[in-house]
């Protein structure tokens, strides 16, 4: 049965790849980009970008909440869990992230209390056992994961937790993206939009794109298929001439979003004026901090954390990738100096990281893909 | 990576701090409802819901879980990892 529907897969995704290959126009280059990184990882897994026609290329965007993080953060991260009176809290791919001086793994063997968590209440539970210590949760994510930071720094608030601490690197979808958009490195045609992103916030936010940058969007699933479903609906929009936001993964987005997501963002987080991104520079209210309602908990607050500016080391290139103006294998670094053993920087760490994603899995697919054709 | 993953609940422990008992990849975890279901449909046992960190940010029908553990048995280490993460994971 199992081999059944993947073989109906494989023939259906032939499909939509024939039907992809009529509507492109010769003669025309295509440049769809998809902004998260889990989609990222599923074109380089299945080989999408062998299923496309040579005119139609893929293009990364920073849909990578780890990547987007410049140095400096790491490293106020890493002071704060130096420090012996911390439990340091935070997700498995945050702990081999490199920042100036090392990670946050390395810090651990040399004595710092890091513990990885699989969710903030986890970190809350720590709090909770822990009474004596301070327990600080290096937040991170786009407004996929917001959302259980806030329920959690509220039910902190309401059993009066005095040892627990949110060291807040939400960050936002909308405000890169338009970045990207301003830029003139990049002339995108379309985009593939998030998919888990858009379960809290909803297609309506993308809108702007297709009314005021004139570029359709299609909001995505992670199977192979509703990829190329995707891809196969935004080419149609441009043939047609047509321009506005659809969902393919609408089985599980709501197009108005999670509504009780969005109240738990609003009660407890408010937007920085500005946030510094990896190869992005700074962008305004592009990144979350806890709200005044919650100051008794803002790790920025309690450690007085400096906030230094570090650049990526001269041989990174990571701040190009994440703009789609590189493929990963272009940066001078990629599989040499840089690898998932010793990265660079956090594109080759994290598993929504383009870089890591092309050389897990990109390099090797494209043997499998050929014995598809 | 924090995946999205389907997950069945099997049991309601705690309307109030809105937890109940997930089964997620073969593993019985708590999880937390608050972001599901309201006072006219409220989450059941039975239901599928997708979990990211601890929460369920979504409810699906049995047919997306199923084609989403599919595409999830695919991807290979990234999978296995977010269990492993999830093994050691007590929310309370």
């Amino acid at each position: 049965m199992k081999f059944v529907t993947e073989f109906r897969d494989a023939d259906l995704a032939r499909a939509v790849a024939a039907n992809i290959a009529e509507i492109a126009a010769p003669g025309r280059h295509y440049k769809i980009m998809e902004v998260c990184g889990g989609h990222t990882h599923t074109i380089y897994r299945h080989g999408i970008k062998d299923l496309l026609p040579e005119n139609v290329e893929l293009v990364h965007g920073p849909g990578c909440p780890v990547c987007v993080l410049p140095m400096g953060r790491v490293d106020d991260g890493i002071a704060i869990a130096q420090r012996s009176d911390v439990i340091f809290t935070c997700f498995g791919d945050m702990l081999r992230v490199p920042g100036s001086k090392g990670t946050l793994l390395e810090i651990k063997a040399l004595g710092a209390d890091v513990r990885m968590v699989y969710s903030p209440l986890d970190a809350l539970r720590l709090a909770r056992e822990n009474p004596d210590r301070d327990v600080v949760f290096y937040a991170i994510g786009f407004e996929t994961t917001a959302p259980s930071t806030a329920l959690t720094l509220q039910r902190a608030k309401r059993e009066g937790l005095h040892n627990f601490y949110v060291f807040c690197n939400h960050v936002t979808i909308v405000p890169p993206v338009r970045a990207l958009l301003d830029s003139p490195d990049l002339r995108l045609d379309a985009f593939i939009g998030p998919g888990h992103v858009s379960t809290v916030i909803g297609c309506r936010p993308y809108e702007f794109m297709s009314a005021d940058y004139g570029k359709p969007v299609v909001v995505a699933g992670f199977e192979p298929l509703d990829l190329m479903q995707a891809i196969l609906m935004l080419m149609r929009q441009l043939a047609e001439g047509r321009c506005t936001v659809e969902c393919q993964y609408n089985r599980v987005v709501p197009w108005e979003g999670n509504q009780a997501a969005l109240r738990s963002i609003s009660e407890v987080f408010e937007l920085r004026p500005y946030f510094e991104w990896r190869g992005l520079g700074f962008i305004a209210q592009s990144a979350l901090r806890l709200s005044h309602a919650y100051a008794d908990f803002d790790a920025e607050i309690r450690f007085d954390v400096e906030g230094v500016r570090v650049a990526d080391p001269k041989a990174c290139q990571c701040g190009e990738v994440l703009k789609g103006v590189l493929k990963p294998w272009e940066c001078k670094v990629f599989g040499t100096t840089c690898t998932p053993e010793h990265p660079l920087g956090a594109l080759m760490v994290s598993s929504e990281g383009a870089c890591a994603a092309y050389h897990n899995f990109g390099r090797k697919t494209f043997a499998v893909t050929g014995a598809m054709r | 990576m924090c995946l999205a993953i389907p997950g069945r609940i099997v049991e309601l422990l705690d309307a109030d701090l809105q937890l109940a008992k997930a089964e997620v990849g073969g593993v019985r975890r708590n999880i937390n409802i608050g972001l599901v279901g309201d006072e006219a449909n409220p989450i059941a046992v039975g239901d599928w819901v997708l979990i990211h960190v601890g929460f369920a940010l979504s409810k699906i029908d049995e047919v997306e879980a199923d084609l989403t553990l599919r595409a999830l048995g695919q991807i290979g280490k990234a999978y296995e990892d977010e269990i492993a993460d999830l093994r050691q994971s007590q929310i309370t």
